[in-house]
């Protein structure tokens, strides 16, 4: 069965994530990724940043821990196909994160094994304030099942 | 690291070449990241449906463009957008290059912007994905 357009909006419950320090560098330390600013405090401080930051990728990390959606996704049909992070400002270790997924667009198009359906998945990470900090945008292409 | 006075479009940089992947690294990718499909660490599972072993997390590879592009930011500069479209795959012992090159420099509300194109490739020269960096400069 195909997605229907009216997935578009659906919303996962709020979970809330708090990004660890140590848990930062061992995501830093798995990419190879040596960058002072995500691990050093005195090097950080005295950066623009003002302090520590997190990978570019890290959000990623938050995102799965997340609640699934309300809705019936056939996993052996689903391919992350892109993923996107739109930044508001850095994410920094003793954030406090209030996540929610939800369905930011369904569309078609012609592919080699015929219509296949694109899915774009967004999980909004707000602080507690509400204000916006990161968006992690994953495009899945949803393929039809080989015969 | 990137200075705004003299970018020009098309100018490319200095390379990242990541030390060739290795199972560990993908085992303790799949713990920090929380990814744990077996098609990442478990061999036995990656040729029950197919393959010929493991194959590394696509976002396992925007991690090393994630660093090429901190790396370029340095301190001078802020990462608004960053994204990464997957194409091929990779395996364990695959050697990894980072590149990027300008696509636009622009100003906006008094800001000054650049557009990184990025590439990841195999040693091969075969892509494995492609991506985009959006930089505000402080």
């Amino acid at each position: 069965m195909d997605l229907d357009k009216s997935i578009v909006g659906l919303k996962g419950e709020v979970f809330v994530v708090d990004v660890e320090k140590r848990h930062v560098r061992q995501f830093a330390e798995a990419i190879g990724d040596s960058n002072p600013l995500y691990v050093d405090e005195d090097y950080s401080a005295s950066s623009p940043y003002g302090g520590l930051i997190t990978p570019l990728t890290y959000p990623i990390a938050l995102a799965s821990e997340g609640k699934s959606l309300p809705l019936q996704l056939d996993e052996r049909r689903m391919l992350h196909g892109e993923q996107e992070f739109i930044y508001h400002r850095p994410v920094r270790p003793g954030d406090q994160l209030y996540c929610q997924m939800k369905v930011a667009d369904l569309y078609e198009r012609e592919g080699r094994s015929g219509m296949m359906q694109f899915l774009v998945l967004d999980t909004e990470m707000k602080d507690k304030e509400g204000e916006m900090v990161v968006i992690s945008r994953m495009n899945i292409v949803y393929r039809p099942l080989a015969k | 690291m990137l200075a705004v006075a003299g970018l020009k479009v098309g100018q490319e940089f200095e390379a990242l070449t990541k030390p060739p992947v290795t199972k560990v690294q993908l085992v303790k990718y799949a713990g920090a990241s929380g990814d744990y499909n077996p098609l990442h660490t478990d061999d036995e599972f990656a040729r029950k449906i197919g393959m010929d072993g493991v194959i590394a997390h696509g976002m396992l590879i925007m991690g090393f463009l994630g660093e090429y592009v901190m790396q370029l930011a340095g301190t001078t500069a802020e990462v608004a957008q960053f994204r990464m479209r997957f194409g091929g795959m990779t395996k364990p012992g695959d050697e990894i290059k980072c590149s990027a090159v300008v696509e636009d420099v622009y100003e906006e509300k008094g800001q000054s912007f650049v557009v990184l194109a990025l590439k990841a490739a195999k040693s091969g020269e075969e892509i494995v994905g492609s991506g985009q960096a959006v930089l505000r400069f402080h």
